[in-house]
């Protein structure tokens, strides 16, 4: 009898016991959620004196006068999308290279030592890409490629004001190759791991028919994994867009809008580094709170654009040619 | 062994070793493989008779450590020779999986890719081939309809004909099948099955498998393998009814393995 009694009294124990963890999960879970929401109301509401006195033009306008107080975010936006374009357009071939030469064609002996060295790319802190970027690249960069540049890219028709300008060393296209070199250990990881899990039965087959280690990479690894690799392509994507430290060293920082890569620009996320501190009166710290609004809006969009491209690719399979 | 059943060997085997790092994994297995017969290779789990397999168009180049020494004839060369182009031999000599590994492509692409590695089809050429080897392969009647679909979207049965269609689209000589119906019902077995029979008048085709009533009911001559030997080698009727060696009959009979 008296054992029952205590049997009873545990489990009544436990039963409420998995109530209060039911519940702190669902809070843990909810909690994010609310999370979000906040920051969003929070951003919103910072920025409504820049929002009602500049509006839709805000997106527009390259002026950023704290003189004067009129700011326009179109600098800092170009900014912003252009490096981490020029980052993409860098990292994805250079990180497809090394995850196919990691799990296809390296010695077994050199993959590991390999594999942990790209890791550890990207447990470096960004303030030392900056400052390597700034006191080593940047020099280099101005020394020996940018005259290069503006003496053979530079000339071409069409291309040619993208590419000329002074051998500064820092500026837009500085920033992206910096951002290149951060986001290729993400993207590369992510890459290696999905091509790890090919089956290789069916890299046999393809091998089997014949096939090179390109053809069986391009026409079977690549389709087979396509939506890890956009996956991992998405996520060096977000961390471009929103790396601070390493930009702000070596973009210029400067609010005017040019067409050559080789001048110095500004991204949001080093804008709103830079001025915070100095940002005096209500007007300047709004509107940069609104550069914080859209660059998390700019986030915001590329995740979803990269969910429903997934979708898409998911239900097309092997549907075309 | 048993040189005198073998009208015009194909394949000719010789002194063949097989080394998986040291161990020893293939021991100088002498044996000739009978155009346009089916000839299996029958043993416990462990006996190298898919190791076997992997040497005729040397699949296991791809994994470090492991090599083989001796001759594989084919065609008057030496398929272990270090010049040998791997790409023309593996268009020489097609291989089917234990599992059906469709491309993650359309069931047209999957007869077509292999094809396109080596000939310069025009569109029309390319259809014909694709519908030659669906229809060879038997599975023309069920997907001439849906050519542009997944290849992946097709029944496991299904998708086993469409890997044997695409090994024979490149029009290989020899088709090497590492136990193709392990994964399959009964009923996709059977149609395999009667597949590799049809398609031995047209390709010489060496089989592995785990089940002796398949090889029974399909093969023209078996070879038994235990521990990396080859014990016995011939007609699969004298295999099976009346077998030379102590072994193979324990293994046949059920005694063992």
């Amino acid at each position: 009898m008296k054992s029952t009694l205590l049997h009873q009294a545990r489990l009544k124990q436990q039963i409420w016991l998995d109530m209060l963890f039911r519940g702190l999960t669902r809070l843990s879970a909810f909690g994010v959620l609310a999370l979000l929401l906040a920051i969003i109301t929070s951003l919103v509401i910072g920025s409504m004196p820049a929002i009602e006195a500049f509006g839709f033009n805000f997106l527009i306008n390259d002026e950023w006068n704290p003189v004067t107080d009129e700011y326009g975010a179109l600098v800092p936006i170009v900014g912003t999308l252009v490096t981490s374009g020029i980052a993409l357009l860098i990292a994805i071939p250079v990180s497809f290279g090394i995850a196919i030469f990691l799990t296809e064609l390296s010695p077994r002996v050199l993959r590991r030592p390999l594999g942990i060295a790209v890791e550890l790319l990207a447990g470096i802190p960004s303030i030392i890409y900056g400052m390597w970027g700034l006191f080593v690249f940047a020099p280099f960069f101005a020394d020996h490629i940018e005259p290069w540049i503006n003496d053979h890219i530079g000339t071409l028709p069409m291309l040619g004001p993208f590419f000329s300008g002074p051998p500064m060393g820092i500026g837009i296209l500085t920033a992206g190759i910096i951002l290149a070199i951060m986001v290729i250990p993400f993207i590369a990881s992510v890459m290696r791991d999905v091509f790890e899990v090919v089956p290789p039965m069916l890299k046999e087959s393809a091998y089997g028919v014949g096939a090179t280690t390109w053809e069986v990479v391009m026409k079977i690894v690549l389709p087979f994994t396509r939506i890890g690799v956009v996956g991992g392509i998405m996520l060096g994507l977000g961390r471009a867009l929103g790396e601070t430290m390493a930009v702000t060293f070596v973009i210029g920082n400067a609010h005017e809008l040019s067409k050559s890569l080789l001048m110095p620009g500004n991204s949001i996320s080093s804008a709103l580094a830079n001025e915070f501190t100095e940002a005096v009166g209500e007007l300047y710290t709004a509107s940069l709170i609104e550069l914080g609004l859209i660059l998390f809006f700019i986030t915001f969009v590329v995740l979803s654009l990269a969910r429903l491209m997934l979708h898409k690719l998911g239900k097309g399979e092997g549907q075309t040619t | 062994m048993n040189a005198e059943t073998v009208n015009t060997p194909k394949v000719i085997v010789r002194d063949l070793n097989f080394f998986y790092g040291n161990y020893r994994a293939l021991k100088d297995i002498n044996l000739d493989i009978a155009e346009k017969m089916v000839t299996a290779f029958i043993g416990p789990s462990g006996c190298g008779k898919s190791t076997l397999l992997r040497t005729f168009n040397r699949m296991y180049q791809l994994y470090p450590k492991q090599k083989a020494t001796g001759q594989i004839m084919l065609d008057g060369s030496n398929v272990l020779d270090p010049k040998q182009d791997l790409n023309m031999l593996r268009a020489k000599v097609g291989m089917v999986f234990q599992k059906p590994t469709p491309f993650p492509m359309s069931i047209y692409d999957n007869i077509a890719f292999g094809v396109k590695l080596y000939e310069n089809l025009s569109r029309n050429e390319m259809d014909e081939r694709v519908e030659w080897a669906l229809k060879k392969a038997a599975l023309w009647g069920e997907v001439s309809d849906k050519l542009k679909q997944s290849g992946t979207s097709l029944s496991g049965g299904q998708q086993q004909r469409l890997c044997i269609a695409r090994a024979i689209a490149v029009k290989p000589q020899v088709l090497l099948l590492d136990e193709p119906t392990s994964a399959l019902d009964p009923i996709s077995t059977a149609h395999i099955e009667k597949l590799i029979d049809e398609l031995k008048k047209d390709f010489t085709i060496v089989i592995v498998t785990h089940n002796m009533q398949q090889a029974a009911r399909i093969s023209d001559f078996t070879a038994y393998m235990y521990l990396g030997d080859l014990i016995e080698f011939g007609d699969t009727s004298t295999v099976f009814t009346n077998p030379k060696r102590k072994e193979t009959e324990d293994y046949i009979t059920g005694r063992f393995g």
